[in-house]
């Protein structure tokens, strides 16, 4: 789909306003290299035609001193005679008055550099009986007869004037050659920055789904296309995930919500005078509300977690201590589930990290572990160090039932419980803050079988000390 | 105990929530609806506690309190904020503020917690001993007694023992002993606190005649002297 682009955007396009500069450039050197070609040409032949008058004089002379006075005249007489002839000649007495040649009398003009008289002639019986300019020599003979020898100047003013011609016809097809090359440089650029705006106008539109096409070739503007599909992927993608939260969140929250609202709607209907009734029914209310609460609050802490702006607040975070205080707060509690929790802390290594955060993923990994792993199980809360690929990993491992391997994915995202841990309680975002954890720190999540069991790491990139 | 609140909310239905929620407590309570207002308050009478909303119409409430430091008035001050994260809280707490609370919150986490800050403000001496009735805590020794009996506590079980003790006869939050004990600032999932507080009874109060350590419903504990 080639839409005509109008003139006036392309004269504005940066393409055309290069092949633009481009086009001076090359005409300034033409019109040099035209000059110097002009000048050597024409030049050349002036010179050609001042040896030949040259020869002519030496041959004249010659005759003057073999011949005298008459004899010259003779001579110049014979080859003024000549019809068609382009040579000048002209001898007079001191008087001025003709004795010899072909010209009606003394050219009104002075002598120019080099003793070369050019002058206008209308009146010789010459090539073309036309007028013309010519160029001359004289002489002042002994007894002060004047000799005049030259030739006819218009083959030359000919030559000169197609010479021109041609050269402004190179010239004229050269900007026109340079301008319609620069118009269709721009406009092959202009289209394919078209095709980009295009599509970038359709996806304003709302089509999230429409990408730039690529030439193929491998330049600037493919991989700017290139560069610019993939942000749209990653757009696109956020999108989609920004849609499945929300969907998400609506129905979470709405089935506690419709619940709540079920609950208070009875004990209005119920007729009783037993405040022990409402009572309990506030109580459950506030314990639903404070349910959905925190619901709210885990979001927002993956909302925190996932913003960049917490990048910039990272400071350095002993591992060592974060899982001594975790191993600490939910010792107890496994205990109290007759569960056993072996802290395992092999290494003190320091990353960069929000503690509060880095805090809460290792908690919700304990919690996780203790929820899920039944009575008389094990787990472990093992901190590594420097290792290959690694700076630091944390790893908590139960011996509980496990994810399968086709759910691990699915796992992290927002408000996925797998059915079996359904009877538990859990909103289903606790692994999805883990997951965001990682990100804000560039550690990667690594959820594995433990055989039987699960075993999560959160393993720490190299440069993250 | 009575005391005498500054409440300075520019959200007229939250402050009247708070005021009702206080005086019904038995408190004495001042409202401003904005900086201006509550600036001016706060330097022309005295109170025992301030709780002061972040965002403010007019003047802010980050800027109010640092104000009414830098001219000597050291009434303490409990922030506000519907912002939670962890660097709006430092900020909170390096203007002047004492403590912080992200809305929503319980009115009985509000109540504890300015109930801890006046209590605290009254007693401000170092102590090296701590006593409730008959149960002894020793700063410097790290030992406990009860009842001239010597308890066993492991480390964080003596910090808890102590928070609760600095602040015998208020009620404290589990939110409280776990920002305080254990410098959380989120909320685990499980009830951990609970478990926590249930291995302390075990230590200090099961093998007594009467108990120290009691659940406040809807709140959280308590550690007090029998009256």
């Amino acid at each position: 789909m080639k839409a005509a682009i109008p003139t006036l955007r392309l004269l504005r396009t940066t393409p055309f306003r290069l092949a633009l500069l481009y086009l001076g450039l090359f005409i300034i050197s033409v019109g040099v290299i035209l000059g110097v070609v002009y000048r050597s040409t024409a030049g050349f032949l002036e010179e050609e035609i001042g040896a030949t008058i040259a020869l002519e004089v030496a041959g004249l002379q010659d005759q003057y001193r073999s011949a005298g006075l008459r004899g010259l005249v003779d001579s110049v007489r014979e080859r003024s005679g000549y019809s068609h002839t382009n040579s000048i000649y002209l001898l007079t007495t001191p008087g001025g008055v003709i004795l010899a040649g072909n010209l009606s009398g003394w050219p009104d003009a002075t002598a120019g550099p080099g003793g070369w008289t050019h002058f206008k002639i209308s009146d010789y019986g010459g090539v073309n009986n036309r007028p013309s300019t010519a160029m001359a020599v004289s002489f002042v003979l002994p007894g002060q007869f004047r000799l005049l020898v030259g030739r006819d100047m218009s083959e030359l003013d000919q030559l000169r004037g197609r010479m021109v011609v041609s050269l402004r016809w190179v010239f004229l097809v050269t900007v026109v050659l340079g301008l319609g090359g620069g118009l269709l440089l721009a406009r092959g650029a202009m289209h394919r920055i078209e095709a980009i705006n295009r599509t970038t106008h359709r996806i304003m539109a709302g089509d999230l789904s429409g990408r730039v096409p690529r030439g193929g070739g491998g330049d600037e503007i493919d991989r700017l296309a290139g560069n610019l599909n993939a942000m749209l992927d990653q757009i696109e993608r956020l999108m989609t995930g920004m849609r499945q939260v929300t969907e998400s969140v609506a129905h979470d929250l709405r089935t506690p919500l419709s619940r709540l609202r079920a609950r208070v709607e009875l004990a209005l209907i119920r007729e009783t005078d037993d405040p022990e009734v409402y009572r309990a029914v506030l109580q459950d209310t506030i314990l639903e509300a404070d349910r959905l609460l925190a619901t709210f609050t885990a979001l927002l802490s993956i909302a925190e977690a996932e913003s960049g702006a917490n990048r910039k607040a990272l400071e350095p975070v002993r591992l060592a201590d974060a899982v001594r205080l975790a191993a600490d707060l939910y010792e107890p509690v496994a205990e109290e589930k007759g569960l056993t929790l072996v802290t395992d802390i092999r290494a003190e290594p320091t990353v960069r990290g929000n503690e509060q955060l880095l805090a809460q993923a290792v908690s919700n990994l304990l919690d996780n572990a203790i929820k899920y792993t039944p009575e008389g199980g094990r787990i472990t809360l093992l901190l590594e160090g420097v290792g290959p690929g690694q700076s630091a990993r944390i790893t908590v491992a139960d011996n509980g039932p496990g994810i399968p391997a086709d759910m691990r994915e699915k796992v992290l995202e927002r408000f996925v419980r797998l059915d079996t841990a359904r009877a538990s309680p859990g909103n289903g975002l606790g692994l999805s803050l883990v997951e965001a954890v990682a990100r804000l720190h560039d550690a990667s999540l690594r959820l594995e079988d433990n055989e039987p069991g699960l075993k999560v790491g959160i393993v720490f990139p190299p440069d993250a000390a | 105990m009575l005391m005498k609140v500054l409440v300075i909310e520019d959200d007229q239905q939250a402050a009247s929530y708070l005021a009702k929620g206080l005086k019904e407590a038995g408190h004495v309570v001042d409202a401003a609806n904005d900086g201006k207002e509550g600036l001016f308050l706060a330097g022309s009478e005295h109170y025992d506690v301030m709780i002061v909303d972040r965002m403010l119409p007019g003047r802010d409430g980050l800027s109010l309190v640092e104000i009414l430091r830098a001219t000597g008035n050291d009434t303490p001050v409990l922030f506000l904020s519907a912002l939670g994260s962890v660097d709006d809280r430092v900020k909170g707490l390096k203007a002047g503020g004492d403590d912080y609370l992200t809305k929503p919150f319980a009115f009985s986490e509000l109540l504890a917690r300015i109930e801890v800050l006046v209590r605290r403000r009254s007693a401000a001496q170092p102590q090296t001993r701590l006593a409730v009735a008959d149960l002894e805590l020793d700063l410097l020794s790290r030992t406990v007694r009860r009842a001239g009996k010597s308890i066993d506590l492991l480390p964080r079980e003596f910090a808890l023992l102590e928070y609760l003790m600095r602040n015998a006869g208020s009620v404290v939050t589990r939110t409280m002993m776990l920002e305080n004990v254990w410098d959380y600032h989120f909320d685990p999932q499980t009830n951990v606190i609970d478990v926590h507080i249930a291995r302390l009874r075990q230590k200090i109060d099961k093998d007594f005649p009467t108990p120290l350590i009691h659940t406040v419903r809807g709140a959280g504990y308590s550690l007090r002297a029998p009256q």
